[in-house]
């Protein structure tokens, strides 16, 4: 579904992303794991249209998409959320999510409807009308999560969403997107240092150092890896 | 009904029937509001709802003013003729600069400066076009001052103040709908982050131009009222900074981004300004600067105490929304 | 059109233009360290101009002794105007800022209106009417005398960030302000401080300018914007940058006056301005933000 090909991209000299290939297969939850500064964010900002590659080529289910503008790169189907959260911050709860409804709904009513159904599963319809300057991390989380989602992406870019999450909460969004991926057969994509999360979620991981990908493989293969161990999991790494 | 719209049935209906107890002083100060009530919220489409802070909104007041006053002087054709002028010459403009500026990536005050950068480059050109009286000034002829006349937009003091409430009224009318609809929502997402908004298939640079084309329209009608109310047009008057200025009050401190905050806006300053005008004429101290400090001192104090503007805080307390 | 002619007015162009140079001078280090879109600048710089005539009117003080005391009231003041009055409002939007500036700028200029009327106001020294021969330049020695003290106070000023410790600390704020103040610095007093410094600048550039030009109240906004189009052309950031902007367009304002009309000249300025903006906005030398 999304095919990432041997893509770079230098900021001022400075390599940040040196020749990564990955694939997210139809249907698949995929991770990308790996120190800080490893490229991940950068990754993902290509994917979304943020930056143009420097080199190499990006398709969603066979159409090009490197080049393209962020809200191009929604259109074909792809949604994202921030690393750092990104409210609308005057706008309500609900609002918030309307706007993302508005991409594939014809009205405002209808998307209103829509966004009301997203809260619903994200668990957020009891807060609809707070101000989403309101919100506490976890639940501008979720808002941020509901936002991209009513967007009807097939294919969700998820940059460290669990961060901040107690573990319950995180086991929570878990299970949303589980059930998401189930009953829709919505791809993820996520960027997580939650381990728990990643090994829970992703059929496939892909672990990025110094802006390359140093292994690939099922998340039983890449806790194994040695090369993965040494910079980034650790020794003890036991999941 | 919802109280808020009471409140502005009640308002519409008192501004309907003010002339009846109002003498002819009170009517061109009560037009001078409309008037400012009218721009602030043209201006308010742009900053309010799309978040780009425009500085120079005079050129779009002169350059209305001028295309219709001058197709009026040379050619003799009426302001409705002339309107269609103004509107378009200001929306090519609003685009040309929303345009310039989106596209290179310009915004906060840098966005401000070009605004401002732009009206005083017309103003200093309009002062050398001869075509349009240059320095001197032009002066449309006023056929009559009697009866009214909309084709021509000839008429008492009278007839110009329902015309700006009309205009003010179907501004307000328009920016509810607006702000419900497609186009608000995604002009409030821009003004809040911009980057969020892409990330949600919003082409931002195709909605800020758009917030800024109908922001120089609706301006545009104001300039040509304004052309044909004083019927004399100096470049260093119409597009001179302290215009732009004057226009962004009035949504500043009545309240950004809301639909009464430009109305109260502009009754507050007008009205206090004209109060603090008599007030020093009663004690011999008409000095010139006055009014103006005045101003300065009203805009520190909302700024410093009530950002969000006076309109949110009296809502609140009427427990009105909107 | 005589090439002495177009030298000498190209001549008067840079001196004066080092002197408004020193006015963006002061506006930059603001801008570039505070962050705050100094609306009034040249409200300040009017001020300043009133004060040296006003000494002068008084006490027959000439300008550049006038420097000292104008300087010093205006870092003073700039102190307490932004400790005051702008300090807290670095959290807010911008648009809020700009309105602060922009209400202290109103209040400023009728202020000056009020005190001192709308006729215009000057200082006349002696060497005012003399001037310099250089082969066929003609140069006033005014002139000469303002753009000397505009570079000196530039150097200064240099001198403070580049050497000072207090001046690289400023220097500290402006690149981090979080990291500043985990550092453990101050940053509030050095706003206050860069903003003081800042309004000395414009003191000594208002007290120079005197000499050369009449001053009213309404010159605050045009000065306003000169600052801005000199800070953007020459380089947000850049001490040489405001200065260099300053003579690019001290130059094109002399220039443009002789070709085409006194009153057009500015046109240029903004004309300039704007393709600066689109085209390069972090300006001749600045960085890019």
């Amino acid at each position: 579904m999304l095919e990432v090909k041997n893509v770079s991209k230098s900021f001022h000299g400075l390599r940040a992303v040196r020749d990564a290939s990955f694939t997210v297969p139809e249907g698949g939850i995929n991770g990308l794991i790996g120190p800080n500064g490893a490229g991940k964010t950068t990754i993902f900002n290509i994917v979304a249209g943020v930056y143009a590659p420097d080199s190499g080529e990006i398709y969603f289910n066979g159409k090009p998409i490197h080049g393209l503008r962020p809200d191009q790169v929604c259109a074909a189907g792809i949604g994202r959320t921030f690393q750092i959260v990104k409210p609308f911050a005057g706008l309500s709860v609900l609002d918030n999510v309307i706007v993302g409804a508005l991409h594939r709904e014809r009205g405002v009513a209808s998307a209103r409807a829509h966004a009301v159904s997203i809260l619903e599963k994200l668990k957020l319809a009891p807060k609809r009308d707070l101000p989403a300057s309101s919100l506490t991390l976890p639940d501008r989380k979720r808002l941020e999560v509901a936002r991209a989602l009513a967007t009807r992406p097939r294919l969700l870019l998820l940059d460290e969403v669990m961060a901040g999450l107690r573990p319950t909460e995180c086991d929570e969004m878990v299970e949303v997107f589980r059930s998401l991926n189930r009953s829709e057969g919505l791809a993820i994509l996520l960027i997580e240092h939650v381990m728990r999360a990643v090994m829970a979620l992703a059929g496939h991981i892909g672990v990025l150092h110094h802006g390359e990908v140093i292994a690939r493989g099922t998340p039983a293969e890449v806790v194994r890896n040695p090369a993965v161990l040494d910079c980034y999991l650790g020794e003890e790494a036991q999941v | 009904m919802s109280r808020g719209r009471v409140a502005l049935a009640l308002l519409f209906a008192a501004l309907a029937v003010f002339p009846a107890f109002a003498g002819a002083y009170a009517l061109s100060v009560a037009t001078l509001v409309l008037y400012f009530a009218y721009t602030g919220q043209a201006w308010n489409v742009m900053m309010g709802f799309a978040g780009q802070l425009s500085l120079g909104h005079s050129l779009y007041v002169g350059v209305g003013a001028y295309a219709a006053g001058a197709i009026f002087f040379h050619y003799g054709i009426g302001p409705w003729a002339g309107l269609w002028v103004a509107i378009l010459l200001c929306v090519a403009l609003g685009v040309l600069i929303g345009f310039l500026a989106f596209r290179f990536g310009i915004s906060g005050v840098y966005f401000a400066l070009l605004t401002i950068a732009f009206a005083e480059f017309t103003r200093i050109g309009f002062d050398h076009l001869d075509w349009v009286g240059g320095p001197g000034g032009m002066f449309l002829r006023v056929a009559q001052r009697d009866t009214w006349d909309i084709a021509n937009f000839r008429g008492p003091p009278l007839m110009y103040y329902y015309v700006i409430l009309a205009l003010a009224s179907l501004a307000l009318v328009l920016c509810h709908f607006l702000l419900k609809s497609r186009a608000g929502y995604y002009w409030q997402a821009i003004r809040e982050n911009e980057e969020a908004a892409q990330a949600l298939g919003i082409n931002t640079f195709r909605w800020k131009v758009c917030a800024v084309a109908l922001s120089s329209a609706m301006t545009a009608v104001a300039g040509v009222f304004f052309a044909f109310y004083y019927n004399n047009l100096f470049p260093e008057q119409i597009f001179n900074i302290s215009r732009s200025i004057e226009i962004i009050l009035g949504p500043i401190i009545g309240g950004l981004g809301t639909l009464f905050g430009p109305i109260l806006g502009a009754a507050v300053l007008t009205l206090l300004s004209d109060g603090i005008t008599e007030l020093l004429a009663a004690l011999g101290w008409e000095i010139p600067g006055v009014k103006q400090v005045f101003y300065g001192v009203v805009l520190l104090v909302v700024v410093m105490f009530l950002p969000h503007g006076i309109w949110p805080a009296v809502a609140r307390k009427l427990k009105l929304d909107a | 059109m005589a090439p002495e002619l177009v030298l000498n007015v190209v001549v008067a162009g840079v001196l004066t233009g080092l002197v408004y140079g020193l006015m963006a001078l002061g506006l930059s280090v603001i801008f570039g360290v505070v962050r705050v879109v100094n609306f009034a600048h040249g409200e300040m710089m009017t001020v300043a101009m009133y004060a040296a005539a006003a000494l002068f009117a008084a006490f027959s003080l000439d300008p550049f002794l006038a420097v000292l005391p104008v300087a010093a009231a205006f870092f003073l003041l700039g102190y307490a105007l932004q400790a005051g009055i702008i300090n807290p409002f670095i959290t807010r939007p911008e648009h809020s800022q700009f309105m602060l500036l922009v209400a202290v700028a109103i209040i400023l200029v009728n202020a000056l209106l009020i005190v001192f009327g709308p006729d215009a106001r000057n200082v006349q020294v002696g060497y005012q009417l003399e001037s310099y021969e250089l082969g066929k330049l003609l140069i006033d020695k005014a002139r000469v005398f303002a753009a000397g003290l505009a570079v000196a106070a530039a150097l200064l000023l240099f001198s403070f960030f580049r050497f000072t410790l207090t001046g690289k600390a400023i220097r500290a704020c402006a690149d981090n302000y979080l990291g500043a103040r985990v550092v453990g610095l101050d940053v509030k007093h050095l706003y206050a401080l860069t903003f003081g410094l800042g309004s000395a600048c414009v003191a000594v550039a208002g007290c120079a300018l005197v000499l050369l030009v009449d001053v009213t109240p309404g010159l605050g906004p045009y000065y306003t914007l000169l600052a801005f189009v000199i800070v953007i052309v020459g380089g947000l950031g850049s001490m040489g940058g405001a200065l260099l902007g300053g003579v690019l367009i001290g130059v094109s304002e002399a220039v443009a006056g002789l070709l085409i009309a006194p009153s057009a000249k500015s046109m240029f300025s903004f004309g300039l301005l704007i393709l600066v903006l689109l085209l390069r906005p972090q300006g001749l030398l600045g960085k890019r933000a």
